[in-house]
């Protein structure tokens, strides 16, 4: 499975939506992307990409394209 | 003390096991078959100790060296628990800093070195493993505060505050972890017979022990017993609440 794939797949089965409507995901931008998703969704990236994200990034990490600039600083090409 | 397993294959992380009630939790998991991270400062204090607790308890006491206001290092000891067992069951933040100081003589950093250790290192360790829980759906959490922190006392303004506080967070983090079935309780000790008691204490020890309804100072098996109950599935359905060890107080 590529980056790609599995960056897709964290989003969908933590969020349970579907592939097609992650481009313009943002937090809050659906009701299950809220704190509690989030982390769900922060532990579930560390948990695929095996590594632990710091606390600004977490911060940052307000949106599907804005999570794969993030990756990029733990090497991670999606 | 009956063993009864009741922590058989979890992985803890315990802060502040390098001595008093943090050793005592340590040892009482291991004894019930818990998988036991020690957290300790001083590198190598606790290497011996933790090999004779393994072997004892077959089971593994393994030491981690830290200060839990290093965030960074705290952050590498994480993911050295990830890297070798995947998973964090029971965390018990026991690691903590106490002063004696009356109002008006409060040094303001000794009072600001103690929110940083006994609050926010205890919210990021909290914020850390949490997420480590998340991924199973499970976990309990366990924070110890002290009686003092509900009812205040004499000359521990600061350190009560800080303790006041860690309730606070507790009844704020189970609130927020509970949909990811992560459990967060606290343990409110009374005065336990530790160094820290011995050496601390203020001259209204009598007057003080005169108000423990069972007679007697609290041992640090009382706290760790309690810790046992909270950390296993015997607590299941118990997240939010303040127990507390204090032998019937009414300080």
């Amino acid at each position: 499975m590529s980056n790609q794939d599995k960056y897709n797949d964290v989003f969908a089965r933590t969020f349970l939506i579907n592939i097609d409507e992650l481009n313009n995901l943002s937090y809050h931008s659906v009701t299950v992307w809220d704190s509690i998703g989030h982390m769900l969704l922060i532990s579930a990236m560390e948990e695929e990409f095996d590594i632990m994200i710091d606390s600004e990034d977490i911060f940052e990490f307000s949106s599907y394209k804005k999570g794969k600039e993030i990756l990029k600083k733990y090497s991670i090409e999606i | 003390m009956e063993v009864s397993g009741l922590l058989s294959g979890k992985i803890c992380l315990v802060t502040g096991t390098g001595r008093g009630i943090g050793r005592l939790i340590a040892e009482r998991f291991a004894e019930e078959g818990g998988i036991v991270y020690a957290g300790a400062r001083k590198e190598g204090s606790i290497d011996e100790w933790a090999h004779d607790c393994s072997v004892k308890n077959n089971t593994e006491v393994i030491p981690v060296y830290f200060d839990i206001t290093d965030y960074e290092i705290v952050k590498k000891v994480i993911q050295k628990i990830i890297s070798e067992y995947r998973s964090i069951d029971v965390l018990v933040n026991n690691a903590g800093v106490v002063s004696h100081e009356l109002l008006g003589m409060i040094r303001l950093d000794n009072l600001r070195g103690m929110i940083e250790v006994n609050v926010v290192a205890v919210v990021n360790l909290i914020q850390l493993v949490s997420r480590v829980m998340a991924r199973k759906k499970r976990g309990s959490i366990i924070n110890i505060s002290s009686i003092v922190g509900i009812r205040g006392a004499k000359g521990q303004l600061a350190y009560s505050a800080t303790k006041g506080a860690v309730i606070s967070i507790t009844k704020s983090a189970a609130k927020e972890l509970a949909p990811g079935n992560i459990r967060v309780n606290s343990i409110a000790p009374g005065m336990i017979d530790t160094d820290m008691i011995h050496s601390k204490t203020d001259s209204n020890f009598k007057d003080r022990l005169a108000g423990i309804g069972m007679g007697r100072l609290g041992r640090p098996e009382d706290v760790a017993n309690a810790c046992i109950f909270l950390g296993s599935d015997l607590s299941e359905y118990i997240s939010g609440q303040v127990l507390g060890v204090d032998g019937c107080s009414v300080l």
